[in-house]
């Protein structure tokens, strides 16, 4: 089932611009939670790299994969799609994304109350054990809402 | 995390692109310094920076992105005079949404709120037409490695 839905998932990924300049890519998805994947790009760098080589990864383009996967997993939660605005969001970056390596982004949602949805989630380069970075993040229904 | 082009980018000119950094120009940022209120940077619209297509609203993530890089350029702009620049390394940034995002160029500016030895708390704010209405406003808490 998940499978099936990967290429669905991806091409709506590709329905919005921002997720599509990033390449942000579909890798799972639960109840209550989402896994996306942000690939290493030399466009995203915001630190380069003093040999030449490959740069690290811009916090803010972590900040865009969590609050894109954090979307995500509400949307997962909600059970039906409606619009969502975030309410704010906070990242701590535990440290730097390894140049040249995907950073995967996951979110759950620990509780859902009719307009408010309180998720948790955390980016890593390939050890999930080793995260770069951990989110708290509070979204919001816009149904009904003028935005 | 050493910010020596940066530096060296807003110590030659008081605007312009900021072209030193590839996540920077992929927003399409660009800078503006004046004495009084410090550096202002603007992410002018274009559709790659859509995260709602209907009705076109901007990605959360490129203010964020813009309003780090605001944070960020300041701080770089206010250690100009010390004789060491310490390294940067962002520890935290959180992000209230104020308004959504309209399809329009955005600004951001922060302000130092204080500066320690080892550690710099940076607020920041983002507005679209009106500053007296900012669409979403942050804080960061940046370390200094000397």
């Amino acid at each position: 089932m998940k499978r099936l839905m990967k290429p669905v998932i991806d091409q709506f990924l590709k329905l919005i611009p921002h997720m599509r300049e990033l390449n942000i890519r579909y890798s799972a998805v639960g109840r209550d939670w989402a896994e996306l994947i942000l690939p290493y790009d030399e466009r995203l760098v915001a630190y380069p790299a003093e040999d030449g080589g490959p740069g690290i990864i811009a916090s803010g383009a972590v900040f865009t994969l969590m609050d894109s996967v954090a979307g995500f997993a509400v949307q997962a939660a909600r059970r039906v799609p409606s619009g969502l605005a975030t309410v704010d969001l906070r990242l701590d970056y535990l440290r730097p994304a390894r140049p040249g390596e995907p950073i995967t982004g996951y979110a759950k949602v620990h509780k859902l109350t009719r307009s408010i949805a309180f998720v948790r989630g955390y980016a890593h380069d390939g050890d999930r054990e080793d995260p770069i970075a951990m989110m708290a993040g509070c979204f919001m229904g816009t149904s009904g809402a003028k935005s | 995390m050493s910010f020596e082009d940066l530096a060296t980018l807003l110590a030659e000119s008081e605007e312009g692109p900021l072209t030193c950094l590839p996540y920077a120009q992929l927003l399409g940022l660009h800078y503006v310094i004046a004495d009084a209120t410090g550096v202002t940077v603007t992410m002018p619209f274009q559709k790659t920076l859509i995260g709602a297509p209907k009705p076109p609203r901007l990605h959360g993530g490129t203010v964020a992105g813009l309003m780090e890089i605001a944070s960020i350029a300041q701080l770089v702009h206010e250690l100009r005079q010390e004789t060491t620049r310490p390294g940067i390394k962002p520890i935290n940034v959180t992000v209230d949404y104020l308004r959504a995002g309209q399809p329009e160029a955005t600004h951001a500016r922060a302000r130092i709120v204080r500066q320690g030895r080892r550690i710099a708390h940076i607020n920041v704010e983002a507005w679209q037409s009106d500053p007296a209405q900012p669409i979403a406003g942050g804080r960061m808490n940046a370390l200094l490695t000397r």
